[in-house]
């Protein structure tokens, strides 16, 4: 027996050891990596999943007066929908007040959100630029990003959220033990 | 505990004269049922008997029980107009026995309810997998199947009580965010074989088909990983598209919002994405200012649901009936307090008793018709005891939103009308 039909059995035998794989071939189809790019608009804290572009906040300014200030107000408070801005040194108390600049941990899950679900009756209508301008925006309604600033790819995993630190994770579920005991 | 037969269900109650049993017993049938009085006092009164209505493609409920979900927005805001709603709270009042009705399953979404249309929507799998896969609906139910019933429960259920209780409440609007189906799909771990998942991949994202794109991070702990499945069954028939048609992810003893409706989208990763939802959402606010994040199990919980807010009882036999739930497993034992949390009497549990799903709880009590306060307390299989409400909050503070599952009272007063307080 030739080496290369010692691999292909070798090869045979490890599937059928495997019972699930063995029928694995007959359910669904394998996934393009063009047609994965369409959906796969995830972000992590880190900045991976960051689409190229960029905004101001002035071009988010208006972008949020277009799509956002109808629910949210014209700064980012006093609308129907969730406030966006202000509420920090709050949480202590008994009125916390919870919004981007007071709670939310990370400026990555900012983009990420408006990205996937903003505006509410259109989501995902705002191109990249847009989307990164009124994420920079509502940062600077929060005194985050400056009102001259912008922000990118590069610079919004590097923004520390005033909040970064607020949050103990349970202990059953500590992402940074979960899956290191052993 | 010791099981009681049928028959001695019947029999009558200790420390009760036959008398006063008798007369209790009618009165208090009627009593906690005001709204299903009987008028038929003769068997004269009785209708006659005739042909009834034509046989149908579906059943109906009868028009004589009016049974439904209250849509609410925010805490305590309902009747309002159902655009303006985010979610539709379950009647426990009016159900019996351990599994939700599909139609009264409580819902909450969070962009409406999609309609999807099965032949077009597709399931990807990706990220740290060696073959990504396109699933389709038909796909997934030539799999092998697991059917299992599951509690599903909002981490919000509860929340009408953190700060105070409104004396007005029902029971649907304390505690009907909870429900219990039977789910039919196809195990997660099925679904990683066909992928051939990198053992590196130690997190998942979950992500819906829905306008809001809600999507999860979560933990491939070997629970996990062995007890969730991908559903396109409800009850025995498809989804309702409120629940996820035509497929969801069902996360026995989660919290609701990782069990992702109109589930379009999975990927394999090595560390949480922190989304919206396990950041700025769902992570509880403790009073120190600091937030626990994934607080992903739902503790062992229970409520009695008759006699409850807003009913009205009379002295006498009253069956007390409720239903207890953990997302620790199975409910090992339910005690019933009648006298504000003095002393705790075991109840009975309706079988089967199964992990990880509701389960009713009942105990014959008399009233003596003096003012007094009634609470339950579950303990489940792993020793879990649901708190009472001072250590509760004791614990969490009052600002947490979510996971509030300290004892529920109801008390009484002398006219036997039951209401919301907090004990």
């Amino acid at each position: 027996m030739s080496s290369h039909n010692k691999l292909v059995l070798a090869g045979i035998f490890a599937a059928g050891l495997l019972a699930a794989p063995a029928f694995a071939f007959d359910f669904g189809r394998p996934a393009t990596p063009d047609e994965i790019k369409l959906w796969d608009i995830d972000v992590g804290p880190d900045g991976k999943g960051l689409p190229d572009g960029g905004g101001t906040v002035a071009q988010g300014k208006q972008v949020f007066s277009d799509y956002c200030s109808a629910c949210h107000g014209e700064n980012g408070q006093g609308g129907i929908k969730d406030r966006l801005a202000g509420g920090q040194g709050t949480l202590a108390s008994s009125m916390p007040v919870k919004t981007v600049g007071s709670f939310w941990p990370y400026a990555t899950t900012l983009f990420d959100y408006i990205h996937r679900a903003m505006p509410y009756p259109t989501p995902g209508s705002l191109s990249i630029d847009e989307t990164y301008a009124v994420t920079a925006y509502i940062l600077s309604l929060n005194g985050i990003v400056p009102a001259d600033g912008k922000v990118d790819k590069a610079s919004l995993p590097e923004i520390k959220m005033p909040n970064r630190d607020g949050f103990v994770p349970d202990p059953e579920f500590d992402p940074a033990k979960l899956f290191h005991k052993k | 505990m010791t099981s009681k037969t049928p028959i001695e269900l019947l029999s009558r109650p200790a420390n009760v004269s036959r008398r006063g049993f008798v007369g209790g017993l009618s009165a208090g049938i009627l009593s906690v049922a005001t709204t299903e009085a009987a008028n038929a006092e003769s068997l004269a009164d009785v209708p006659d008997r005739g042909p009834g209505a034509d046989l149908g493609a579906h059943s109906e409920r009868s028009r004589f029980a009016k049974i439904d979900r209250i849509p609410e927005s925010t805490p305590g805001k309902r009747n309002i107009d159902p655009s303006d709603a985010i979610n539709s709270k379950t009647p426990h009042q009016k159900l019996v026995g351990n599994i939700t009705p599909t139609d009264l399953h409580y819902e909450r979404s969070h962009s409406g309810v999609p309609d999807i249309d099965p032949a077009q929507h597709r399931l990807l799998i990706h990220g740290m997998v060696r073959k990504p896969l396109v699933f389709s609906v038909d796909d997934l139910k030539r799999m092998p199947s697991v059917s299992r019933v599951v509690f599903i429960e909002c981490t919000g259920n509860g929340w009408e009580n953190w700060k105070k209780a409104d004396p007005e409440l029902t029971v649907q609007n304390t505690h009907g965010l909870v429900s219990t189906n039977e789910w039919t799909g196809v195990p997660l771990k099925f679904l990683i074989d066909l992928v051939a998942k990198d053992k590196g991949s130690t997190w998942m994202l979950a992500e819906g088909g829905d306008g809001a794109g809600v999507d999860r991070s979560i933990p491939l702990t070997d629970e996990i990983v062995n007890e969730a499945f991908v559903a396109y069954g409800q009850n025995g028939e498809p989804l309702r598209p409120a629940h996820g048609f035509p497929m969801r992810l069902v996360m026995p003893g989660f919290e609701g919002n990782l069990n992702i409706k109109w589930l379009r989208r999975l990927k394999f990763g090595n560390e949480p994405w922190m989304t919206r939802w396990e950041t700025a959402r769902y992570t509880q606010l403790l009073a120190n200012g600091k937030a626990r994040q994934f607080q992903l199990r739902m503790d062992t919980n229970s409520v009695i649901t008759r006699p409850s807010g807003m009913m009205q009882i009379q002295p006498g036999y009253v069956r007390i009936s409720g239903l207890a739930w953990s997302g620790h497993g199975k409910i090992a034992k339910v005690e019933i307090s009648t006298d504000g949390a003095k002393t705790w009497t075991q109840a009975q549990l309706s079988q089967p008793v199964l992990s990880k799903a509701q389960v009713r709880f009942q105990m014959d009590w008399v009233w003596d018709g003096k003012p007094t306060t009634i609470v339950s307390r579950s303990t489940d299989e792993q020793g879990n005891v649901q708190p009472d409400r001072k250590s509760f909050i004791a614990a969490m503070g009052t600002n947490a939103l979510f996971h509030y599952n300290a004892q529920q009272t109801w008390s009484i007063d002398e006219a036997g009308r039951v209401r919301n307080v907090l004990a």
